[in-house]
């Protein structure tokens, strides 16, 4: 399959899927299947996500050139598929979770070994036909590393700071480090069998939960997919309400990174400085909209709350105060030789694996790759505002805490356009009562990147089957490539750079 | 720099009052600590951090408790980085049976005398997540629990009365 042939071409060989929207579904062939999976190999396109359901695997694909998006979905009636990971490595670990938890089985896939399944649950492929787990589990085996003078070095899951749990596996020749394993799924939750059947208003609050600092990136996938699948238009004011909720939560999270990146290179002034911003965005969400991190603000058909009489004042005056005090603190950054020693050259990601991982976000953009779901495949109300998309190709631990920089700059921009163009009028409508089953995609620009949710509609509106994906799954991945041959002592360093979601990606 | 941290100097604080702690947490306490336990600890204590499986809210806000306006360590409370220098261990999340084992073993590894401080709603009773195959369901299901802080999250205020119960509960 050369790379030049479009994966909408390819795929109208299926069998469309009807009430798939706003994209469509293609039901595949094996013969089908494989040629998807060698455009995807070939660079021809991105994976967008890879999930399963009895008796069935679902691929969404995403044609950066045309801009095309689709979902090829192959049955498989013997419970299993031709692997997409065999050829294709960003597939690999979500193979592996899709049989954990639904019991399919990728044909000749490179790694077998178990990936959020820890043989800790009561049930096996809980997403699947549920049996009882085995007897005894084997110890899990991490990748060798084999030479001379080489030890490990295993961190975690409990870390050392207030964050998520999760395993690293370092194999280090001194102070380099010549591998590194990650071992995630500790945090897995359980939430897509919690979806399955769950009202509307349920299913919105769990998937604004996957991942507490993208509950307004999360609640808002979960409500345009809702939306899609079900036809339901909503008021122009609750799409720019919305915008103003996800460029908040962008604010404050870069806001805070920036600050937490500069504190693993000892310098915990930034730190400091860059946690009383955030912590002023926090305080305006929740004078605004009423939750400091504005969970359940978004939901299907609109937004839970209107922004009060003297709310736009409110976030005109933390514009102008963000306005006032990060310049001096990009300044500090700039002008800090000793820190940008430690942050300059670290971590370097190579641009072809961000391509070829369809890594999104910060990490993405610092190391060549522009893609923003906001730009493309775009919503509303983006289209109507003017912003940049900062892009760098350094894609170093500077390079990522550069692109942040620029994001709060074009955040900050954005909210005082939506403040100016705020439309009028009622903030949420009922989501339409499907009356049969229909399906629904959307993908949306979080913080960290691009969140993709796809869902299933049961005829009476509850959720039949719901997948979110988070954007840590193209990355965490590249974190044992970036931390290769650097020191163990600058692994704080890189991976707060990256700032993967432990939750999101365990689900 | 320099400029910055002179601007600083001159500038109001901007740390907030302190709170009342929490009656609610007060009350929970109020017959669990022994006498003992207090005379040894003096008025501070050291908190580890566990999440046992959050969606990663809790400990946003448990972090808020570090910055310039809530300045948690004036009341002498501190993040330690390992359970054996910790007196407090604030555990988050529904207990996700994949860490089950880790957070038993933290508690094990964290000396006495020693508090439990269950945060959000997920730490009570699994919250959102409960009855999930995944998640046992509330800290308490897996180590005892000494005070409940409610929330989802919890905001960094909620948090500090709670923890400054514990404190309160000390000075006895
Ligand atoms: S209580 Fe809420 S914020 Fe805290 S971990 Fe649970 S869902 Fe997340």
């Amino acid at each position: 399959m050369s790379a030049a042939a479009s994966l909408q071409v390819l795929l109208e060989a299926g069998q469309p899927v009807a009430g798939h929207r706003p994209w469509p579904r293609i039901v595949v062939t094996t013969e089908l299947w494989h040629a998807v999976i060698e455009g995807l190999a070939g660079g021809g396109w991105t994976l967008l996500g890879l999930w399963g359901e009895p008796g069935m695997v679902h691929l969404a694909a995403h044609e950066a050139a045309s801009g095309f998006i689709g979902v090829a979905s192959l049955p498989c009636p013997d419970g299993c598929f031709p692997s997409v990971g065999r050829l294709h490595p960003p597939a690999q670990r979500l193979e592996r979770a899709l049989a954990d938890l639904v019991g399919l089985q990728p044909i000749d896939a490179p790694d077998a070994r178990p990936w959020l399944d820890h043989g800790r649950w009561p049930v096996r492929h809980p997403l699947g036909a549920a049996s009882a787990p085995a007897e005894a589990t084997s110890p899990y085996p991490f990748l060798s590393a084999e030479g001379e003078s080489l030890h490990q070095i295993p961190v975690g899951p409990v870390h050392a700071g207030i964050i998520e749990p999760g395993h690293f596996r370092f194999t280090a020749n001194g102070e380099a480090v010549v591998r590194l394993e990650e071992r995630l799924g500790y945090v897995h939750k359980g939430i897509e069998a919690l979806l399955a059947g769950a009202p509307l208003e349920r299913a919105a609050r769990l998937v604004g939960r996957v991942s507490g600092d993208s509950t307004v990136a999360y609640a808002l996938a979960f409500a345009r997919a809702v939306e899609a699948a079900t036809e339901t238009a909503i008021p122009a004011r609750a799409h720019g309400l919305r915008a103003l909720m996800a460029e908040l939560e962008r604010l404050a999270n870069h806001c805070g990174d920036i600050g937490a990146i500069c504190n693993d290179a000892a310098f915990a002034l930034m730190l400091a400085q860059c946690a009383v911003l955030r912590e002023q965005v926090l305080r305006a969400s929740a004078a605004c909209f009423g939750h400091r991190l504005l969970m359940d603000s978004i939901v299907p058909g609109g937004v839970a709350t209107d922004l009060p009489a003297d709310g736009v004042h409110l976030l005109r005056a933390l514009v102008a105060e963000i306005r006032r005090q990060f310049p001096p603190l990009v300044e500090l950054y700039d002008n800090t030789a000793s820190l940008q020693n430690r942050t300059a050259s670290t971590g370097f990601v190579r641009p072809d694996l961000i391509r070829q991982f369809g890594c999104g976000g910060t990490i993405g953009r610092a190391g060549g790759r522009d893609f923003d779901a906001r730009r493309q495949p775009g919503y509303p109300p983006y289209e109507q505002l003017k912003f940049e998309i900062p892009a760098r190709t350094d894609s170093d631990v500077n390079a990522r805490i550069w692109l942040r920089i620029g994001e709060v700059e074009q955040s900050l921009a954005l909210i005082e356009q939506l403040l100016e163009q705020l439309p009028m009028g009622p903030v949420c409508v009922e989501v339409r009562q499907p009356g049969q089953p229909c399906e629904g995609v959307a993908l949306v620009e979080g913080f960290r990147g691009d969140i993709l949710v796809w869902l299933r509609l049961a005829a009476d509106g509850t959720v039949a089957r719901c997948h979110p994906r988070d954007p840590s799954w193209f990355q965490w991945p590249l974190l044992e490539a970036a931390i290769e041959n650097n020191i163990v002592a600058d692994f704080p360093l890189c991976n707060k750079s990256f700032n993967g979601s432990y939750s999101g990606h365990d689900l | 720099m320099r400029k910055l941290l002179l601007q600083n100097l001159w500038r109001s604080p901007l740390t907030i009052a302190a709170p009342a702690p929490s009656a609610a947490a007060l009350a929970e306490l109020g017959v669990k600590v022994d006498q003992a336990a207090r005379r040894r600890l003096g008025r501070s204590l050291a908190i580890r951090e566990v999440d046992a499986g959050s969606c990663n809210g809790c400990e946003l806000e448990i972090h808020a408790l570090n910055n310039a306006y809530y300045d948690l360590e004036r009341f002498g409370l501190r993040f330690v980085a390992s359970p054996r220098h910790a007196d407090v261990l604030l555990v988050t999340g529904p207990v996700t049976a994949n860490m089950r084992e880790a957070l038993e073993r933290t508690y094990a590894a964290t000396p006495d005398p020693k508090w439990v401080v269950a945060v959000g709603d997920c730490g009570r009773d699994g919250g959102v997540f409960a009855g999930s195959y995944a998640c046992v369901g509330g800290v308490s299901a897996v180590i005892p629990v000494d005070v409940h802080i409610p929330g989802c999250p919890p905001t960094p205020m909620q948090l500090l009365e709670g923890l400054l119960a514990l404190l309160q509960v000390q000075r006895w």
